[in-house]
């Protein structure tokens, strides 16, 4: 691999959750795979990607948009998949994995992406407190 | 142990085998006992020297340095670059730089070698160069930029991979040896010989016996070499690689004990003759011999490790055998390959001029070991011979049977007749019965043994063995060397083609629900989706943008752009055969300048517009269909650039309208989804202007139609494409590229390109011109008619796209805001934006 992912120092394991707050509406999922949105917290306005699982289980995941390897915002952008039968998202750069469900990267130990508890209300897509 | 203090040790050059050493001290906790300080006198930290020459084939420096920027750091080590050392002081236990001095405890030597310029007046003129570091390559390179000849001065194996280098860079290339043959350290003069022949058909010159007496100014050329006999020989640029010598100056100006013939002498545990000061790799002396290879410098890393840390390792010396693969020839060497270290040693000897091949076998008086063997032309046996040699096993009845052709493939020396203590990989000292026990402990393919071990990851040498070895080995434990895309299907890339044409299968899920493997969640993954959305495309070209395969594509065909390392997007409209109208030109312009896109004109002969946000994608493409333009599918593993020439139309050598067949071609084959990307080039005439035989597809124009060439590529490992039929007519060169296209897009694996298909093709090209050419498999109207389905299914995909506003949504950065990525951030140089 020549992907020498330069990995932030410290990388964040779980943000302080944000308050109640609607983000989108069903109609703007895509199924089978990810949007971003914007999502404002204590600690100002950060970026989420929304994955859309129709008839699956779980079908709402929501986590961070942001790819520590290539320090883009691109992770909505991914390939999902399940790996080792946990749902996980690839990035698009670098092709690392990440667990939906808790953001564990599966190929580096070290390093988790930030989730939130998500669901629909009606039809409308929410983050909960 | 009673430290107190930590010690200071102190690594004068970063180069191989020093930064082999740090690896040592780093992976076996020694740096809790001791300060490490490193001085290297280049700029670039620890690079891989041995394959220096990929610097010229686009590997930069960084791919080529050993480890990452902040190893050093990470690990406390402190590193001082573009520092070199200038005295020792052992009384005071101190040394200099140009920027101060230093106290040490223990210090290591690893200051390599520099090659020999021989002392003849005129060496030192501009254009003298030699062969080691990154900088003598850059050099190197700077001065070929205004040359057109290049001369080597030295015939061994360094030299001749120089020479290949100035080859690489279209300079004319001549060799000058000094002994009677090239190479004449590992090979006799039936090789030499031999050698010689190859060289020349490659067009590079071979003087041998030239002693060279000065260098002046030349009449033609920059330079004028006079030889002996007032011979001369003119050119541009000289490299010198007439042998190494150690670096050897600061240990001899502090009274270290140096061979006769240079280097710091050594004893078995690395020592000089001054305790506290080791010397290991390139610079050292163990035994009156210099080991010019890097496997023997790890070995003398390690032993150093193990002195500095109170261990009782030692140095025993290094077998020196070589297999090297020089402009494109084999040469090896092992043992005592000339057999004159074993009196009364007998030789076995094997020469086909025709496909020009040398074997040689130096046996033991009773004719039941290996002492030595020499290979020229082809290496294929040099793993079995090495096997029998260093491993001391008992040769067959007939050894001449290990070096004489057979009927089927080279006799190789099965892994199950290796024994336990076999090397496999001499760099990393790796034995078979490492091997075992790291799969053993669970490894279960050939990347996790590489990993664990580290065998073949040094020179390389080792990687074919080192697979036999593997999957022999995996074998014996009954695991099946699995074929699988991935854990989602249980078929290859062919098979599950098969599946979807045979049963009509049109979508993923449809297909994963019918064939994919039972304990998965039916999710696929990225391996397997794009894999199935690109034959999916190849069978029916419905829009990848449709909803059942937005899943699948990768963010590129997604977005239909591709993904730049910012987050941005690139936006390449198709410009066919390299053709556009003053209109449309003005049109990109215009719509660079009002998106503040980045503009670059490509090697396929188009425009690529880079910078575009997400969400300004649609609006820029809708204003470039208005125009006429459409999609270049950039972003796919489809045809990219059908490259041209002017041709007939306006140069006078030309023989065909090259450009017009140019624009037919990209117009029948755009959309294409394949495996990969698939480039095409026509020239109107052989002079060959349009660079076709490096594309997939290279067609070159003849008095009577187009000959056809495939499977060329350019790029990292650049491959000529090979003739395939000649003297085409306008329909039989579709006809047979449409079957050409539509068999690799049936046969190769996922992102497997035409060149290493055909590669790997069993029968390799006589095979596919017996299918193409002469229908031998009966399927040649199928593939035809495959073909004209996707032809007629064409649509842009840009052009369906902004017309649907379901589509359209996906165009947006973020769902519930307008607001662009604040993370993108660009800044301006030579006129436009480029990424800060
Ligand atoms: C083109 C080429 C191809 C080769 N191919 C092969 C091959 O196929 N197989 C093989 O086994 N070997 C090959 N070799 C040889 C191999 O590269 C060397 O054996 C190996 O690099 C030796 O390592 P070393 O650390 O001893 O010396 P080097 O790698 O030369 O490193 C010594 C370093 O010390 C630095 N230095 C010297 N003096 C000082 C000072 N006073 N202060 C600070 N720094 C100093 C130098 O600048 C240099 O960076 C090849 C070499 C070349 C040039
Ligand atoms: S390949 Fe031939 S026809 Fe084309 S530009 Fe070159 S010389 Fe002219």
């Amino acid at each position: 691999m020549t992907a020498t992912a330069v990995k932030q120092a410290t990388v964040t394991q779980s943000r302080q959750a944000p308050t109640g707050q609607k983000l989108c509406s069903k109609t703007d999922l895509v199924a089978f795979s990810g949007v971003a949105a914007w999502l404002e917290t204590p600690q100002g306005p950060t970026q989420v990607a929304l994955f859309y699982l129709p008839g699956f289980e779980r079908e709402l995941y929501a986590i961070d948009h942001h790819d520590p390897f290539s320090n883009a915002n691109v992770i909505a952008h991914g390939i999902v998949g399940d790996i080792q039968g946990a749902a996980v998202v690839a990035s698009p750069i670098y092709k690392q994995h990440f667990r939906l469900e808790d953001g564990q990267c599966v190929e580096d130990d070290s390093v988790k992406l930030a989730t939130w508890k998500v669901s629909f209300k009606g039809a409308d897509v929410w983050i909960e407190e | 142990m009673s430290i107190t203090s930590k010690r200071n040790v102190i690594i004068i050059g970063n180069g191989m085998v020093g930064h082999h050493l740090v690896e040592q001290l780093v992976e076996n906790g020694a740096l809790s006992q001791m300060n490490v300080t490193v001085f290297g006198e280049e700029r670039h930290r620890a690079y891989d020297r041995v394959h220096l020459s990929e610097y010229f084939k686009g590997r930069d420096a960084e791919a080529l340095a050993l480890c990452d920027g902040d190893y050093y750091a990470s690990h406390g080590v402190t590193f001082n670059s573009s520092e070199a050392v200038i005295s020792i002081n052992r009384a005071a236990k101190t040394l200099a730089t140009e920027r101060g001095n230093y106290a040490y405890d223990h210090l290591v030597l690893a200051t390599g070698s520099y090659p020999f310029v021989p002392p003849i007046p005129g060496n030192d003129r501009e254009g003298c160069l030699v062969y080691r570091t990154l900088d003598d390559l850059d050099a190197i390179r700077e001065a070929a930029q205004s040359a057109a000849t290049g001369v080597v001065v030295g015939g061994g194996l360094l030299g001749l991979e120089a020479a290949n280098a100035l080859r690489g860079l279209n300079l004319e290339t001549a060799v000058i040896e000094f002994a009677p043959r090239l190479m004449p350290m590992q090979v006799d003069s039936e090789g030499g010989e031999l050698l010689r022949e190859k060289i020349e058909a490659l067009g590079v010159q071979v003087l041998t016996e030239r002693a060279t007496q000065r260098i002046e100014d030349g009449a033609a050329s920059r330079h004028r070499m006079v030889f002996q006999d007032d011979k001369i020989l003119e050119t541009d640029l000289i490299v010198f690689s007439a042998g190494i010598r150690p670096r050897d100056q600061l240990a001899r100006e502090c009274g270290l004990e140096i061979g006769e013939r240079g280097g710091v002498v050594i004893n078995d545990q690395c020592q000089t003759s001054d305790p506290a000061i080791l010397a290991i790799g390139e610079v050292a002396l163990w035994n009156q011999s210099i080991f010019g290879l890097v496997a023997p410098g790890y070995q003398m890393a390690k032993t150093a490790l193990s002195t500095l840390t109170d261990g009782d390792a030692s140095f025993a010396g290094a077998d020196m055998s070589t297999k090297l693969k020089l402009l494109g020839v084999d040469v090896g060497s092992i043992g005592d390959a000339h057999g004159n270290q074993n009196p009364g040693a007998r030789m076995f000897r094997y020469l086909d001029p025709l496909t020009q091949i040398y074997r040689k076998m130096v046996v033991s008086s009773d004719g039941k070991k290996l002492l030595g063997a020499m290979l020229v032309g082809d290496n294929s046996v040099y793993d079995t011979l090495l096997q029998y040699y260093a491993n001391g096993i008992e040769l067959p009845k007939e050894p001449a049977s290990l070096i004489l052709p057979q009927s089927g493939a080279a006799p190789a020396l099965g892994p199950d007749a290796l024994p336990e203590t076999a090397m496999i990989c001499s760099c990393h000292n790796v034995t078979k019965a490492s091997i075992c026990a790291t799969i053993d402990a669970g490894a279960s393919d050939l990347g996790a043994v590489k990993s664990n071990t580290r065998a073949s990851t040094g020179c390389g040498g080792c990687a074919s063995l080192l697979k036999s070895v593997v999957d022999h080995e995996l074998a014996a434990r009954g695991v099946e060397v699995d074929k699988s895309i991935c854990e989602h299907f249980q078929h290859t890339r062919q098979e599950l083609y098969d599946i979807v044409r045979v049963e009509g299968i049109k979508t993923f899920s449809e297909l994963i629900e019918k064939h994919g493997a039972p304990s998965t969640h039916h999710l696929g993954c990225d391996i397997c989706k794009p894999a199935v959305g690109s034959i999916l495309a190849s069978c029916f070209n419905e829009p990848i943008t449709d909803a059942a395969h937005i899943p699948l594509q990768d963010t590129n065909d997604t977005f239909m752009a591709n993904m730049q390392k910012n987050g941005t997007y690139s936006v390449v409209p198709r410009i066919a055969g390299g053709e556009i109208t003053p209109d449309k030109l003005v049109v990109l312009g215009q719509v660079a300048q009002k998106y503040g896109l980045y503009s670059k004109i490509t090697g396929g002969q188009r425009i690529d517009l880079f910078g575009a946000r997400l969400e300004d994608l649609p609006e820029i493409w809708g204003e470039l269909i208005e125009a006429g333009f459409e999609t270049g599918h950039a972003y796919g593993k489809s045809l990219r650039t059908v490259k041209s020439c002017v041709g007939s139309t306006w140069c006078r050598y030309g023989v065909q309208d090259s450009v017009g067949m140019a624009i037919k071609l990209e117009n029948r084959y755009k959309g294409l989804r394949a495996p990969h990307k698939i480039k095409f080039g026509v020239s109107g005439c052989t002079r060959e202007c349009a660079e076709a035989q490096s594309k997939d597809i290279g067609i070159i124009a003849t008095e009577n139609g187009w000959n056809l060439y495939v499977c060329g590529n350019g790029g990292m490992r650049p491959r000529h494409a090979e003739l395939f039929a000649t003297d085409l007519d306008d329909e039989a060169l579709y006809r047979t590229i449409d079957r050409f296209l539509m068999f690799y897009v049936r046969t190769a694996d996922r992102l497997q390109r035409t060149s290493v298909w055909r590669e790997n093709l069993e029968g390799g090209l006589e095979y596919l011109k017996e299918v193409i050419l002469d229908d031998s498999l009966g399927m040649g109207d199928e593939l035809e008619r495959q073909m004209q389905t996707v032809v007629d299914n064409y649509q842009c995909e840009w052009a369906g796209a902004i017309s649907d506003p379901d589509k359209l949504k996906r165009f947006r950065s973020y769902v519930n805001d307008s607001r662009p990525d604040p993370s993108i951030i660009m800044t301006s140089e030579r006129g436009q934006l480029r990424p800060a």
